[in-house]
């Protein structure tokens, strides 16, 4: 048997079917998070803290364990770090913990405090008012800045680790720094050198869905659940972990996913709701209203960061470097390491340095959002390359072109590149009609290149085939993007069979051996490279039992448009053999057929995109109107172009809310003042232009199709290029985040 | 919660007036029904007036004047072409709450009782001259609608009070209306500031004018000095600076979540230079 590792010629691969879901998902029938009951279920409901920080004197929960509807109430007590059989947890998953259920203190204004399982949900949520919860209320600290600061209160004493410097505040939590070549002689050969600091503001994900899940587990220690989840492995294992179980005890199934873009890629309910149904041996449900989405689950980090960058009067860029300082509430994690490693990757620099902190404030824990990171750090960057170009009159684009890294840079974060497609989306950009198309008066284009690594991770796959020829495909990572389609149309590449004939399922926990979250752009990259894998294995199998009809050896038969035939005229002269002759009696001729793959591929591939954006200022009013977007990424390999499309799209769509309204506001009292969509403003579907998308393809090499993740990239130019923008139609540099018509107009009279 | 729907305003009033604990009427219930959801409001008693007769009809009387139901909706406004062209500036008030789905319930004295300073179509009634009749314990009273609001969510409104007309003034000859408010996306939103203005012209010349506020100050502001800025005048740049001066100095907003202080004093003077011309060339007979 004959098979090449590498394609470039595809007959399904690049088609743009309708995707397998579809039709559930627009006639309702999709089974969402909070789509599914139990018999004998229960409700559940979670007591938050009305405190930015306070410790928790005492909890009385008799009045609500009294209440005729209610069948249990759970506080840190029930969780395994008290129980007695499991000494305590560690790291990540006593931050978890933490953070799912307060421990000594409440730590952000909505930290869990307790929970109800009661008959119906509305019983549930009056019962939550029965708890008397007692709070010593302590100083609070919200923003990053001040977080540092010598006087700031200490959220958590210890919770540095070894990377912290001597002298940092406790809040500290984490350092990072990289870097190569010697930034001040660097900036010792610039013709101008621009600093400047920058500030943005934590972002929600904003995800249609809310939370939701249905747990239940028996005195046995055994368990299902049912979630809306990025990745239910990890959810098995968080799990059971809080809960002291065996991590195979408790099946997870992942439910159809509203959105997650990073923020379902950790626990917030799923334990509490098994905690409750422990106690009460009956399942719970558990249902987050939006509110406590905003307050309790992660956004992004909030960001403080101070540029220094220099340049040759020709565009060159001498020297680099960036300290980044991220907020990432009241537990260790926020990706201040990302967002240095991020902000000068596109570029081939001699001399950079960046340094990023990790730091903790009053506020819940962050979650990943799309390249977590990485777009502050892009915005801070990229806001003073364009500001260099200005001054310097320079074009935008083609300094970023002098600058671009490409093959065989050393990245500014370490590693040498391999094959990349930077210079070729930059080359798009320029050749692009609306990088030359006229401007209105009162309107600005800005444009900004980004980068983000994409992610291999833990990753099995298996494919069964039916005796009509059919094939159903097993995939461990839940359907975030369109990705199920995606899976169908590679195992079709390879068995040769119509996209149709293959369906593919989200396989529970039970049913593959761990597979990491649908993060880091990874599932067409890994999930695909594992399917393809799969294929093969069960092209081969195929090719056995065609050998052994036809009595020549299995490498004598190869796989050619869904038919098993023989690889050369001195192989015998056999018809072909189709997939379905040979599954329809499988049964006999050795068994049923199929393929499996299992792996943790290291070639995930880097992925950059730049975007060019036009946007108008009206300058009474500091209002800002995106009117029009181009998005530019390399895709490696487009799969489903449309779906790659809308990744695109998506990124540019959540990039201008970011960079013009969305934000966390909190109130002197720490607590969230915007809990509510209506006040939490994401773009609303007038607020958007049509963005236009142009697909790059430089394969990666790391793939046999060469795909390369795209689920990241694109939310990582967004607001560096909007800044660019509002900043030329203003007249004057953006540096805070979002640019709201208040800041825009106080910064136009600023600047008189 | 009981819930009642009476036949009659009286009947309404009377309940309203033996109930204890809190209560409200329900109109569209866009208001009502979101404060309960979210915990905000839980009320004790609600009175849906939408089963009285007529609490729907959309009514021109002889002497060119409307009489609106306190059940008539957004949509029906926006459907109805006389209203609309009579009092533009009202009924695209109207028309900016909320979506379409909204549309389909909200009402115009739901907005005035609710009590919200940033509710639009109030200050676009406020510049329109617009009356409520209200029955009550102690019988019938019509006021005018910037009587309604006291302070945030409060109103003026008795106990067993309830509205049980809208009346909106005869448009007449050479007027014209119109209602802006900012808000930072394009729908979807609550008005950091509002701007209702209605005027009459003799030739190119303003006789008449009423200019209102909203979202900038703790109830509705009908600001004389506004319209003494442009009553006289040809809306001439001298005219628009003032109107936009003294919409700005009546300003007594707050610093939230969703403007600043000098935000708000700012726009509330260029959203009324914009309403203004827009009002202006409506009386003109053009087409805003
Ligand atoms: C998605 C959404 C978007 C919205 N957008 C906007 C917006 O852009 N601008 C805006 O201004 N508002 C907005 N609103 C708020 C709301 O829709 C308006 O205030 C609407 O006009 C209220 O009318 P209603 O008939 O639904 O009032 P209801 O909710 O029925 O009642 C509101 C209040 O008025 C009182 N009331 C009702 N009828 C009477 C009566 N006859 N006599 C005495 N009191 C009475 C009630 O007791 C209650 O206190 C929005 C609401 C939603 C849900």
């Amino acid at each position: 048997m004959a098979l090449d590792d590498r394609k470039s010629e595809f007959t399904f691969v690049g088609t743009r079917p309708d995707r397998p879901d579809g039709l559930d998902k627009v006639t309702g029938r999709a089974k969402f998070g909070a789509d599914v009951s139990a018999p004998g279920m229960l409700h559940g409901a979670i007591l938050r803290s009305p405190h930015a920080h306070a410790r928790i004197v005492k909890i009385d929960a008799s009045k609500a364990e009294a209440h005729k509807d209610v069948k249990a109430v759970v506080t840190r007590a029930d969780f395994s770090d008290k129980v007695p059989f499991q000494p305590g947890l560690e790291g990540e998953f006593w931050n978890v913990l933490e953070n799912v259920m307060a421990g000594e203190k409440a730590l952000y204004d909505g930290h869990a405090v307790a929970a109800i399982a009661a008959t119906s949900a509305l019983a549930a949520r009056d019962a939550l008012k029965l708890i008397e919860v007692e709070y010593e209320v302590l100083p609070h600290v919200t923003d990053v800045d001040k977080a540092m600061a010598s006087d700031a209160p200490v959220i958590r004493e210890g919770a540095a680790d070894y990377s912290v410097p001597e002298g940092m505040h406790p809040n500290v939590v984490r350092y990072h720094e990289s870097g190569h070549g010697n930034v001040d002689a660097g900036f010792a050969e610039a013709d101008l050198v621009i600093e400047d600091s920058f500030v943005t503001e934590a972002t929600h994900q904003g995800y249609i869905e809310p939370h939701a899940c249905l747990g239940m587990l028996g005195n046995d220690g055994k368990g299902e659940l049912w979630c809306t989840t990025q990745g239910h492995w990890i959810a098995q294992k968080t799990c059971a972990a809080l809960l002291g179980i065996e991590t195979s005890q408790l099946r997870v199934t992942a439910s159809e996913i509203g959105g997650g873009f990073g923020g379902k890629t950790t626990v917030f309910i799923e334990p509490v709701a098994l905690a409750l149904s422990r106690k009460a041996n009956r399942p719970v449900k558990l249902v987050m209203s939006r509110s406590e989405v905003f307050r309790a689950t992660g956004p992004t980090s909030s960001a403080s960061m101070d540029i220094k960058i220099g340049m040759k009067k020709d565009g060159t860029i001498s020297a680099a470097q960036g300290v980044f300082r991220l907020q990432g509430g009241a537990f260790p994690g926020a990706p201040g390491d990302m967002t240095a490693m991020c902000a000068f990757a596109p570029y081939n620099l001699t001399n950079v340095k960046q340094i990023g902190y990790d730091v903790m404030a009053n506020r819940p824990k962050q979650a990943a959002y799309r390249a977590p990171g990485a777009p502050m750090g892009a915005f801070a960057v990229e806001s003073v390359i364009d500001e260099l170009c200005k001054k310097l009159g320079l074009d935008p684009v083609d300094v970023r072109l002098k600058n671009a890294a490409h093959e065989g840079t050393q990245a500014s974060y370490g590693p040498t590149y391999e094959r990349i497609g930077l210079v070729e989306t930059l080359e798009a950009a320029k050749a692009h009609p609306h990088y030359s198309a006229p401007l209105k008066p009162g309107q600005g284009r800005g444009i900004s290149c980004g980068f983000w690594f994409n992610h291999g991770g833990e990753t099995s796959v298996s494919l069964a085939l039916s005796e009509d020829g059919s094939a159903q495909l097993m995939v461990g990572t839940p359907d975030i993007g369109g990705s199920r389609a995606s899976m169908a149309l590679m195992a079709a590449e390879v068995l040769g069979i119509p996209y149709e004939n293959i369906r593919v399922t989200i396989a529970d926990t039970a049913s593959l051996g761990y597979n990491d979250v649908s993060h880091g752009s990874r599932v067409t990259y890994a999930s695909g490279l594992a399917t393809i894998k799969a294929a093969r294995h069960a092209v081969e199998r195929l090719c056995g039992r065609a050998a052994a009809k036809w009595g020549i050896p299995v490498d004598a038969v190869k796989w050619e448009d869904g038919c098993a035939v023989p690889s050369g005229p001195n192989a015998g002269d056999f018809d072909p053999m189709p997939l379905a002759d040979i599954t329809a009696d499988m049964g006999a001729t050795g068994g049923p057929i199929s393929g499996h793959f299992e792996a943790t591929p290291e070639g995930a591939g880097v992925s950059f995109g730049t975007h060019i954006v036009d946007a108008e200022v009206d300058p009474e009013t500091g209002k800002t109107s995106v009117t029009r977007y181009t998005v530019i990424q390399d895709a490696g390999k487009a799969i489903h172009p449309t779906y790659v499309e809308g990744q695109y799209q998506g990124g540019a769509a959540q990039g201008i809310g970011w960079a013009l309204n969305e934000e966390y506001v909190y109130g002197e009292d720490g607590r969230l003042q915007n809990s509510i969509f209506l006040d939490y403003r994401i773009p609303v579907a007038s607020d958007l232009p049509m963005i236009d998308t142009v697909i790059v393809e430089v394969p990666n090499p790391g793939h046999p199709f060469g795909v390369r993740g795209v689920g990241e990239t694109g939310i990582v130019p967004p607001l560096a290029a909007i800044a660019n923008a509002v900043s030329h139609a203003a007249g004057v540099r953006m540096r805070q985040l979002p640019m709201s018509p208040p800041r825009i107009l106080a910064a136009l009279k600023d600047n008189g | 919660m009981d819930y009642h729907s009476p036949a009659s305003f009286a009947e309404a009033s009377a309940l309203a007036a033996n109930a204890t604990g809190i209560t409200r009427f329900l109109a569209g219930g866009t208001d009502v029904l979101v404060q309960l959801r979210s915990e905000l409001v839980t009320p004790d008693t609600l009175i849906d007036i939408k089963k009285i007769d007529g609490v729907s009809d959309i009514t021109r009387n002889v002497d060119g004047s409307w009489t609106l139901g306190v059940a008539a909706t957004g949509a029906e406004m926006s459907e109805h072409p006389e209203l609309s062209g009579d009092w533009p500036g009202v009924v695209e008030a109207m028309d900016l709450i909320g979506s379409t789905q909204v549309q389909g319930r909200a009402t115009l004295t739901g907005n005035l009782c609710n009590g919200s300073p940033a509710a639009d179509s109030v200050p676009a009634m406020v510049a329109a001259g617009v009356t409520v009749t209200i029955t009550g314990p102690d019988g019938n009273r019509t006021i005018a609608a910037e009587g309604i609001p006291a302070s945030p969510g409060k109103t003026t409104l008795t106990k067993g009070e309830v509205v049980t007309a809208v009346n909106i003034p005869a448009r007449g000859e050479n007027g014209g209306d119109a209602y802006l408010r900012f808000i930072p996306r394009t729908e979807m939103d609550i008005a950091v500031v509002g701007v209702g203005v209605s005027l009459r012209l003799d030739g190119d010349t303003i006789t008449e004018a009423r200019v209102s506020l909203g979202a900038v100050a703790p109830t509705v502001l009908l600001v004389d000095d506004c319209a003494k800025a442009i009553i006289g005048s040809t809306l001439d740049d001298v005219a628009l600076d003032a109107l936009a001066a003294a919409a700005s100095a009546a300003c007594n907003p707050i610093d939230d979540k969703r403007g600043t202080i000098e935000f708000r004093t700012e726009v509330a003077g260029v959203l009324a230079k914009r309403a203004a011309k827009i009002a202006y060339a409506r009386a003109k007979g053009e087409q805003a």
